[in-house]
């Protein structure tokens, strides 16, 4: 089985007052995410973006089709408890999601609920505060530490439960540059080393660019799908669905529309430096 | 000002009274304050206070921050003191209109005031070296046998370290948004009781909103990491009587025992 999560028709609406028209805030999503991957989710304010994340682990429940967790259905409440072990979920304000005073005893919460024996959650604990690098923070109190380094300690939080998924939900909205990139880097790193799949929901362009899959998210539908090389480009339609595309497609773009022989898919910053040298040249 | 609530805060260490079990501690506390209670005269005060200081000198807590957690009963203390100094009756030393002074009052006072300082000051050992999960912990094991009566033990002591847990986060608010409404031309500060508490409407009601907004996000998150409540729960500290914790509670039962009998001899 290579995905690991699958949605099936989904449609969702919040409910509403009596005669209020029905909102359907997911309408119809067809996804399949394959196992390992790194997937950004990018959509602009009410494009659906964070309900689709909460249908992940069944924090929301499809009003209609299927969310399938390697195979488990959200639907079905006697499996909550293996869908939440296997699907993390990161959100966006740091404050509002650690349960303890000490930084090893909330990274243990997870564990501790799990009914995990004490010697084994003490290794996970240890484990994953080093996956983080957040190590010689073990006896902090968490409010003391910075808006990233919380980020982490909750990032380090999910990884004890040793999760196949960990879902992001605008983790790092609320981060200053700094913050945002210790958190983006522990990600990747995770994802690269530990093989674990990673949904990061944001509405940072910038950081789809390293991802393998991003998915853009319009009016509760999936509105573009591929690999960063093939969506990122795409400026118009991506002004369309109310984003604006990173800056340096941004530039490739305006350089093109001034007569240059560049291509649009240099994304990384270097690359793009060298798809500009490259057009000077000829 | 608001930096100045200390009552719940813990200072991380690593010292013999850090690591004394927290059940030992809870019951450590109980007994203090039962020979701080039962403590008549100087050498029996001075024995409880010996101790005290004995304490806070293993814990390496700074004495400052402990002073400083006397500040918000000042009031209480002031209050305590006048009224025993003023109102025992006994040989009268001076006396002015309704004032009176006796030398039993001059020493009740005296013991009340050293009586409330150290009492608080030994309760605020307890939470200073006791990090809020150990200390939550060990009322959930020392009332354990509730849970046959079904008392929602677990759910009070998880209650109470995360009212613990968000005591700083709510403080950092409060003060954010006093400087926001300060900003918008709010005063705090001038005018008649009754009109300072009406300014404080304007903190309270986005303090209350954000409060149920944090603890609406924080049940989600905790239900995301496979919060079920207390059955099944395993720990990563498990609590386990030491060497030391045996040590600790005879010091204590001693000490009880030393001020029950200097009591018999009116020490």
């Amino acid at each position: 089985m290579s995905n690991i999560i699958e949605t099936k028709g989904l449609t969702f609406s919040y409910p509403q007052e009596e005669g209020e028209a029905v909102t359907l805030a997911l309408n119809g999503v067809e996804l399949s995410i394959e196992r390992g991957s790194f997937v950004v989710i990018l959509g602009h304010n009410g494009s659906g973006k964070s309900t689709l994340a909460k249908h992940f682990n069944a924090v929301l429940l499809p009003t209609g089709g299927q969310v399938l967790v390697e195979g488990l259905d959200t639907a079905d409440e006697a499996l909550l408890l293996e869908i939440r072990r296997r699907v993390g979920m990161v959100f966006q304000n740091p404050d509002n999601q650690i349960v303890a005073n000490v930084v090893e005893e909330d990274v243990a919460f997870g564990p501790e609920n799990l009914g995990v024996p004490t010697e084994e959650i003490r290794a996970r604990v240890d484990a994953a505060l080093r996956s983080v690098g957040m190590e010689p923070f073990t006896l902090h109190a968490p409010h003391m530490l910075s808006g990233g380094q919380k980020q982490r300690i909750a990032i380090a939080g999910v990884l004890a439960m040793e999760p196949g998924c960990i879902v992001l939900d605008e983790a790092t909205a609320m981060l200053d540059p700094s913050g945002r990139r210790e958190v983006l880097e522990a990600v990747e790193r995770m994802n690269r080393e530990k093989g674990i799949t990673i949904l990061l929901i944001t509405h940072h362009m910038d950081e789809a660019v390293n991802a393998s899959r991003v998915i853009v998210m319009d009016h509760g539908q999936v509105a573009l799908d591929g690999p960063p090389k093939a969506v990122l480009p795409q400026v118009d339609r991506l002004r369309e669905l109310g984003l604006t595309a990173p800056a340096t497609v941004e530039l490739l773009s305006r350089l093109r529309r001034d007569g240059w022989q560049v291509p649009l898919d240099a994304l990384s910053v270097e690359d793009c430096a060298a798809a500009i040298l490259a057009g000077l040249a000829k | 000002m608001l930096k100045d609530i200390t009552l719940g805060q813990f200072f991380p260490g690593n010292t013999v009274i850090h690591r004394l079990d927290p059940r030992t501690k809870l019951l450590a506390v109980v007994f203090y304050i039962a020979a701080l209670f039962t403590a008549k005269w100087f050498v029996s005060y001075g024995l409880v206070l010996a101790f005290l200081l004995l304490c806070i000198h293993l814990s390496q807590v700074p004495f400052k921050s402990l002073v400083k957690g006397l500040r918000p009963v000042l009031f209480i203390l002031a209050f305590t003191a006048i009224l025993n100094l003023f109102y025992t009756p006994g040989r009268t030393l001076w006396h002015w209109w309704i004032f009176t002074v006796t030398i039993e009052g001059i020493f009740t006072a005296f013991f009340m005031l050293l009586r409330i300082t150290m009492l608080i000051m030994g309760t605020f050992l307890l939470t200073y070296t006791t990090s809020p999960i150990a200390l939550t912990d060990g009322l959930e094991s020392l009332l354990g046998p509730l849970k046959k009566l079904h008392a929602p033990v677990h759910e009070l002591s998880m209650m109470m370290s995360i009212a613990l847990r968000f005591i700083p986060t709510l403080i950092e608010e409060t003060d954010k948004i006093m400087s926001a409404q300060k900003a918008r031309g709010a005063d705090f500060e001038s005018g008649s009781l009754i009109q300072k508490a009406k300014a404080l409407i304007p903190i309270l009601v986005p303090l209350f909103i954000s409060a149920f907004r944090r603890a609406d996000e924080l049940a989600t998150a905790m239900e995301c990491r496979c919060y079920h409540g207390g059955d099944g729960r395993t720990k990563l500290h498990v609590l386990r009587y030491q060497g030391r914790d045996y040590g600790a509670s005879a010091a204590l039962a001693a000490l009880l025992a030393a001020v029950i009998v200097l009591r018999q001899f009116g020490l």
